[in-house]
């Protein structure tokens, strides 16, 4: 097998001389790698891993700094865009921002990259208050920090109501080369204000690509955050996201993760209530099929009380593919009065796939209210014939089903363009040119 | 336009149809009475292409061409509509959204463009004022939380909809109180023409008080054992079922 933590380790000196060596993230950095070397990467022996093995996914010689980088114009990338609405772009290629792709903005509020925000000390304070305070300290997200210099870097001030979506979207092109990416993101959301994100992975070309990705998210008081994640990458490319929320009181943080692409992808997602009266809800609809793997883990930790956590994933699993759930729902002896709510359906539509599926309640208050509910089942046999008795053949009519199954998902999304484009994208993934709209 | 020649038919290895021979012309209204299990649920079933109902003799041909490996959707596209006794609820997938796609994947399947939508609009707004549906139940999901009535009442409006050659109400009336059995029955009524044909299959006479029908069948046993004008029925009412099982000892 291929050794890729003893090349990143033997990376990390050349890399971080690279950088200013008297500021104040080479300490955390110089502290991420010793961390990532004490702990590695994650293997199937740890509880949170046991369904879901990274040993192929990290079995390549991936390039740590992309070589080969292509220029790429507003056509090349549109696609992959929401281009029918106004909104402020941080583009990245190869690990590189772009700035002739991308619409930034620093009138009244940051968002800008992170690159220049730790080498800008009018940034200092920002960074020693927010960068890595609430990311984990397992081995993926430290060998994130250890190597992390790129990313966006989103600061709201209070009372700010952001006029237009933000996106954040990574291409790698790269020929014939594998590449390890390892975007960083820090927002951090003032009070009172109010921003929508809508985040993608991309890679232009077949090489194979992980992304190692950590974002930081910080809601502070009665700030409102809707968080987008679409997920629809190459069939060579992998993803381990890990987001880490930190809410205050009265905060208000919402956040759709559409997984219908890759290889493997592992979406690993925090939310820590630090204040009362705090909206938690994460919602998600994974479609996969051949070979593909896709992970969500999950935790909603509860510190506070009058609280409400809401978790909504569907999963639709064909062929091959594998499926996992895994939703934590911890609530501290404090943190009475909570009301959390978590459900997981998932429908096999094919005898050889998989879905694992484990909600896990810890619980220490003895005034709150929990549910939870996991179904695993196959698509409805007598809804299928109802919609083919009125002419609708049966492939369509199980694209219908299915999108009716994980419609609810896409209720809660505000952007019109948003859900018009995840409609396209299930109606592609199911092989059907019917509108899902109404 | 439906003709049924020695139709037997097997649901999980059982025996429900044992011989039925029907035949049903453009403009006729048939009804099939029977007690329960006596097959008349299968023989809609069957006739609409349900998979797991097996035909292991006869024919079914609707105008002259043979059903036997037409897909239910094919049926839908040649005419074939069925009102389900017990519609299904679909979450998630609006009746609009439903019909529109029912409407043009039929179009698409007799070659036509698919509707515009203008056209579809106006259509959805004439259907709601025949079946007095108020038109905010299109945005809800499909029999959704509907009432028994309601989710009978979105059957016909289907029908309407999709205007088929072959109607076949299957125990349409139950669930339904008086009122909302006179709105349906008026809308079939509205709909019927001398192109198409309608067959109510039910228990009970009050529905065919409202839809009249041109013959009657009995269906005992997988059989027809009697047919008749709109007479027997009401003979049917009067006296039950146990003297026609007296009668063909």
């Amino acid at each position: 097998m291929f050794q890729l933590k003893e090349k990143l380790l033997s990376s990390f000196i050349a890399f971080e001389n690279q950088k200013d060596i008297d500021s104040y993230v080479h300490g955390i950095r110089t502290k991420a790698i010793k961390n990532f070397e004490k702990e590695g990467f994650p293997t199937k022996k740890l509880e949170n891993w046991k369904y879901t093995s990274l040993k192929k996914t990290l079995n390549h010689d991936y390039k740590l700094f992309p070589t080969t980088t292509e220029a790429l114009e507003f056509k090349d990338i549109k696609d992959f865009l929401i281009d029918d609405i106004e909104s402020y772009k941080i583009i990245f290629v190869d690990g590189k921002y772009c700035s002739h792709l991308s619409e930034t903005t620093h009138d009244g509020m940051d968002i800008c990259i992170l690159s220049s925000a730790l080498s800008q000390s009018k940034y200092d304070l920002v960074i020693e208050n927010y960068f890595d305070k609430i990311s984990k300290k397992d081995g993926i997200t430290c060998l994130n920090t250890a190597f992390s210099s790129e990313g966006s870097y989103i600061h709201i001030p209070k009372n700010v109501q952001v006029d237009k979506p933000i996106q954040v979207i990574y291409f790698s092109t790269g020929k014939n080369e594998s590449v390890l990416h390892q975007p960083r993101n820090l927002i951090v959301v003032d009070e009172n204000s109010q921003v929508e994100i809508i985040e993608r992975h991309q890679s232009l070309s077949n090489n194979r690509i992980l992304v190692n990705s950590v974002s930081e998210i910080y809601c502070n008081q009665r700030s409102i955050v809707q968080h987008y994640k679409i997920q629809d990458d190459n069939r060579n490319a992998s993803l381990i996201d890990n987001t880490f929320v930190s809410q205050q009181g009265n905060s208000d943080y919402t956040l759709h993760t559409f997984s219908f692409g890759g290889e493997l992808t592992r979406n690993n997602l925090s939310i820590f209530q630090n204040g009362e009266r705090i909206e938690s809800t994460i919602k998600g609809i994974t479609i996969i099929g051949e070979n593909q793997h896709v992970d969500h883990n999950t935790l909603i930790h509860h510190k506070k009380p009058n609280c409400n956590s809401y978790q909504d994933y569907k999963g639709i699993f064909g062929e091959n593919s594998v499926g996992v759930f895994n939703g934590q729902v911890l609530v501290e002896k404090e943190a009475q009065k909570t009301n959390a709510f978590q459900a997981n359906n998932n429908v096999l539509i094919s005898d050889k796939a998989t879905i694992n599926t484990k909600p896990q309640l810890e619980i220490f208050a003895d005034d709150v209210k929990c549910s939870h509910g996991c179904t695993v089942g196959q698509l409805d046999k007598n809804a299928l014939f109802y919609l083919r008795s009125r002419g609708i053949p049966e492939k369509e009519a199980t694209a219908l089903l299915m999108y009716g199954f994980a419609n609810k998902v896409l209720s809660s999304v505000n952007i019109p363009e948003v859900k018009t484009r995840v409609n396209n994208i299930i109606a592609k993934k199911l092989g059907v040119k019917i509108g899902f709209d109404i | 336009m439906l003709k049924i020649k020695n139709l037997h038919a097997q649901v999980e290895d059982k025996d429900i149809l044992k011989g039925i021979d029907l035949e049903i012309k453009a403009g006729e209204i048939h009804a099939i009475m029977g007690p329960n299990g006596s097959g008349k649920s299968t023989l809609a079933s069957v006739i609409t292409g349900k998979e797991e109902y097996e035909m292991t003799e006869g024919k079914i041909l609707f105008d002259d061409e043979d059903l036997d490996e037409v897909s239910p959707e094919e049926r839908a596209h040649k005419g074939i509509f069925m009102s389900f006794q017990y519609p299904i609820e679909i979450p998630g997938i609006t009746t609009t959204n439903f019909i529109k796609t029912a409407i043009n994947e039929t179009r698409k399947a007799r070659g036509e463009n698919d509707m515009p939508a203008k056209d579809m609009l106006k259509m959805l707004r004439e259907k709601c004022d025949l079946l007095d549906i108020d038109q905010k139940f299109l945005s809800r999901s499909i029999n959704d939380g509907f009432s028994g009535g309601e989710k009978k009442r979105n059957e016909i409006f289907q029908m309407a909809m999709l205007e088929p050659k072959l109607a076949i109400l299957d125990e349409t009336d139950s669930g339904l109180d008086i009122d909302a059995l006179k709105i349906v029955a008026n809308g079939v009524n509205k709909l019927k023409s001398e192109d198409n044909a309608v067959l109510v299959i039910t228990h009970y006479q009050r529905l065919l008080d409202h839809i009249v029908p041109d013959y009657v069948h009995v269906l005992f046993d997988g059989k027809i054992v009697k047919s008749g004008g709109k007479e027997l029925a009401f003979e049917l009412e009067k006296k039950g079922y146990d003297w026609i099982k007296e009668e063909i000892k």
